[in-house]
């Protein structure tokens, strides 16, 4: 509900208030719709690379089956823990800062912190595993071109081979991998500007520029975190756990 | 602080937007909508030139059967970058850039934009990737068609893909900042009394655009991602060879790009709404009816794009379905021509020149319309696919349509942009010109198309020559006529007649404040207790509008 | 100030729930279910927790109707992007004339 006109009082509000909002309810509620309207753009384009995604694995569902087995499921469900604990820090900071305790907000924002970086660093991790086994797909990386080996039947078993389901073939196998590359890889990058935005956020906390009356950058990158880790919900079974019920032993 | 109500504007003081502040600094790192519409307006401006240029050679080397001119690869590169300007850096942001960015907030009464420094932000983005496509054009151009058919652009073809590709990507993120601003400014910024059912249909026109800007553009720009992926490092994405499929690049691209052609006409339809209106004297026919058929035309036009793909082995079933919904998106444009007909009838029309462009754009939209009819039916795109016909229809809608809308609301809001007129007399004959020199372009282009000429050739079989000759003088007269107004909006900023701020006598809200505006745009907030297209003097109709003075929020 | 502020017992009840689901998936993962329900199973536990974040972490509970337009809307367009593409690839087979 807006005033019907502008009243001298919030002509000199807020120091936030920006000269073209009539006033911080206003100024608010348009950050807010804002950025609601940014996320289904983000939504639609990771839209289309789950259509793709959708796509290929129908066409080659023993091959997608067996490069999922070869992701990490353990630092998979580990970097989810890590996400979903980040976004309860995250809400937490939001709400700390609805009622004006600095202090346990400037923590929470830097515990998400902290928690996006592990993410991060957990990531690294495993695509430094894909490439020291040549899961690189293409010739992404011109050194070390897509190549892995292959588990051959009755060879000690070996974690850095590939299991080839029945029916896969290398070249459907590298289908998974730029579509996994593709869609972790620009999740990450969101996660880092969303790391970028968090330190921000902690340095504005800091300076005491948010409070009870004023916060909406909080809530509003809030919201972008959010989203990051719901696209990470639901690539964490579509990437990780689509072929973990062929696996015998 | 008295409210607006009546059509007497108090005398405009000597400061407006253009001469609040000098310096490049100023201009450069505005804040200002009306400022940021005139930085659009110079660089799309500059843009159309250069697409200009490639269409001018198109012609050229069309005059004659044999490929004399150009040879088949740079004639590829050459239709290739005509239609990569022009859809991307001229009719996808041409009329949301410049005339929604400075008349949104006027006429919704607000200051400005919800987030002007966005605005500028968006401008800026819009430059760097027009600046990396004119890279990527000078290094040696792009030649897989404006479509990026795989797996010719990520395989096979020799020329800037990458690069070009990535000016698009870039220059989609300013149309989606631009859409964003547009649908939080009109939800949250209203000025009180401003309900929905109040707006000028050009807002309406604009929020619609703005839906699809949001929706679409991040398809095209995930599909132009990936298809770079696939170039770089060589993989199958949408290369059959290595296990991909070309038709899921389709998919992906049309999903946005038809919508697109929808970006393109929906604003040009909303400045005809004004335009009809505003210059035949009376309210719009069906206000309701045509304010959610811009709805409908942006939500169908996300359910049509398959009817690109008739021919490109996509399943007949799925093919049945896009052809019915083909024909369904036509209905609420054909709806709002109806409207816009019924407007005119016994209404009291002057011929200035924005009525001109308005009463082209009701024939020449329709031809394009209805020509597209004929291609969204199954077998008859079999015959017309690839051919001159699907040349014709699109130009007949995007430039018999959007461009004149471009061009009827230009001449219309241009005593409110820059405080002066543009000649009149001039401002007709150049609106005739253009109107002659574009039917004899395009109109033996459904001919040729429909008698077999297949489209992006540089050599064709002599039986064509005759449609291609007339084609060419056509385009040359339709480029003379654009030089015109060009050359005389230059001159009327400084010699045109000054114009006052309400030069056409009309209700809209922009028209109440000083031509230019003074930065904030109003002297005072108004109030706004009138209908959108109100004609009688205020004292002889209900003073309270049917939605009553609170404003409505959804 | 019309903003609601959510009390911390319920997002830290969505917290633990969200957990419990991951866990839910990792384990109905190795779980051989019949048909494509693996997926179905998978796509479902994942649609609720996005659903608990988006209604309690993102406060969509609490906010206006636009909000919950928007949401509806990004959602029903996804529908429509995979909707439509489906009907090509898998009617694809229904006629054998060629392809």
């Amino acid at each position: 509900m807006i005033e019907s006109h502008a009243t001298t009082q919030d002509i000199h509000g807020h120091p936030a208030l920006q000269h073209h909002f009539e006033n911080m309810e206003q100024q608010r509620e348009a950050g807010t719709i804002g950025m609601w309207v940014f996320l289904v753009t983000e939504l639609m384009f990771f839209g289309g690379m789950f259509l793709a995604y959708a796509l290929y694995r129908n066409l080659y569902p023993a091959a997608f089956a067996s490069a999922s087995n070869h992701l990490d499921i353990v630092l998979g469900a580990v970097n989810t823990g890590v996400l979903i604990v980040s976004s309860f820090t995250m809400a937490m900071a939001v709400y700390f800062t609805q009622v004006g305790n600095r202090r346990p907000q400037i923590v929470c924002l830097v515990l998400t912190l902290i928690l996006g970086l592990t993410f991060l660093g957990i990531k690294a991790v495993e695509y430094h595993d894909k490439y020291t086994d040549h899961l690189i797909p293409g010739r992404l990386i011109p050194s070390a071109p897509f190549g892995p080996a292959v588990q051959e039947e009755g060879q000690p078993l070996d974690h850095h081979k590939l299991h080839l389901l029945p029916g896969a073939t290398l070249r459907q196998v590298e289908m998974f991998y730029w579509i996994y590359f593709a869609m972790t890889g620009m999740h990450a990058l969101h996660m880092i500007i969303g790391a970028g935005l968090l330190t921000f956020l902690i340095l504005y906390s800091i300076k005491g520029r948010f409070d009870p009356e004023y916060h909406s950058p909080v809530e509003i990158i809030g919201l972008y975190w959010h989203f990051v880790d719901i696209v990470w919900i639901f690539l964490f079974p579509l990437l990780y756990l689509l072929g973990r019920h062929f696996e015998h032993g | 602080m008295q409210p607006i109500e009546s059509f007497e504007v108090p005398a405009p003081p000597k400061v407006n937007y253009i001469n609040a502040q000098y310096g490049l600094k100023s201009w450069l790192l505005t804040k200002d909508h009306k400022r940021i519409a005139l930085l659009y307006l110079a660089s799309i401006t500059f843009f159309f030139f250069i697409g200009g240029l490639y269409a001018m050679m198109i012609r050229l080397e069309l005059l004659t059967p044999q490929g004399d001119l150009l040879q088949s690869t740079t004639y590829n590169k050459v239709f290739t970058q005509h239609g990569i300007i022009m859809i991307f850096f001229f009719l996808i942001p041409s009329i949301p850039a410049t005339l929604g960015n400075f008349l949104i907030p006027m006429m919704i009464g607000a200051k400005d934009l919800a987030f002007p420094r966005i605005n500028l932000l968006s401008w800026y983005i819009y430059l760097l990737g027009g600046i990396v496509t004119i890279y990527a054009l000078l290094a040696g151009g792009v030649d897989t068609g404006w479509t990026f058919y795989t797996p010719f652009s990520t395989t096979f073809s020799n020329s800037y893909v990458v690069a070009t590709g990535l000016g698009i990507f870039i220059n989609g993120f300013s149309s989606i900042l631009t859409g964003l601003n547009f649908i939080v400014t009109i939800h949250t910024m209203r000025a009180p009394g401003m309900t929905w059912f109040r707006m000028p249909l050009f807002l309406w026109s604009l929020y619609a655009t703005s839906l699809i800007f949001i929706l679409g553009t991040p398809v095209i720009a995930i599909t132009i991602l990936l298809m770079a992926f696939e170039r770089l490092a060589g993989v199958g994405i949408f290369n059959p060879a290595l296990g991909g499929d070309p038709v899921l690049f389709q998919h992906l691209f049309w999903f946005y790009s038809h919508p697109a052609v929808y970006i393109m006409v929906l604003p040009s339809m909303g400045v005809i709404s004004e335009l009809i209106a505003n210059f035949s004297r009376k309210n719009i026919f069906g206000y309701s009816f045509v304010a959610f058929s811009s709805l409908a035309i942006a939500v169908f036009g996300f359910l049509v794009w398959g009817h690109h793909l008739f021919v490109a082995s996509q399943s007949v079933y799925a093919g049945m379905i896009f052809s019915f919904l083909s024909f369904a998106v036509a209905i609420p444009s054909a709806i709002k021509v109806f409207n816009w007909t019924a407007t005119l009838y016994k209404s009291s029309i002057s011929y200035d020149t924005p009525m001109l462009y308005a009463l082209g754009f009701i024939g020449l939209f329709t031809i394009g319309g209805m020509t597209g009819l004929f291609l969204a039916s199954l077998a008859l795109d079999v015959h017309l696919s690839d051919t001159y016909f699907v040349v014709a229809h699109f130009h007949y809608i995007m430039v018999g349509g959007a461009l004149m809308g471009y061009l009827g609301g230009l001449h219309y809001w241009w005593p409110k942009i820059s405080g002066r007129m543009y000649p009149e007399g001039w401002g007709r004959f150049s609106a005739l010109v253009i109107f002659v020199g574009f039917n004899l372009t395009f109109l033996p282009q459904f001919i040729a198309g429909y008698l077999g000429m297949p489209r992006r050739y540089h050599a064709y079989p002599p039986e064509f020559q005759v449609f291609n000759v007339l084609s060419t003088a056509g385009a040359s007269i339709l480029g003379f006529g654009m030089l015109i107004p060009a050359i005389y909006f230059v001159w009327s900023m400084r010699y045109g007649r000054v114009a006052e701020a309400n030069p056409w006598h009309l209700p809209g809200l922009e028209w109440r404040t000083q031509s230019p505006p003074p930065t904030e745009n109003f002297e005072v907030t108004p109030i706004v207790t009138w209908e959108a297209y109100e004609f009688a003097p205020p004292e002889e109709t209900e003073v309270v509008g049917k939605f009553g003075p609170e404003p409505e929020r959804i | 100030m019309s903003e609601h502020i959510v009390p911390v017992k319920v997002y830290l009840g969505i917290f633990l729930a969200l957990l419990v689901g991951t866990a839910l998936t990792v384990l109905a993962a190795f779980v051989d279910f019949p048909w494509r329900l693996n997926t179905i199973v998978a796509l479902t536990i994942a649609s609720v927790k996005a659903t608990l974040v988006v209604l309690y972490f993102m406060h969509v509970r609490y906010s206006p109707r636009l909000v919950w337009v928007i949401v509806a809307s990004a959602l029903f367009w996804m529908g429509i992007l995979f909707a439509f593409t489906f009907s090509d690839y898998f009617t694809r087979n229904w006629l054998s004339i060629g392809y």
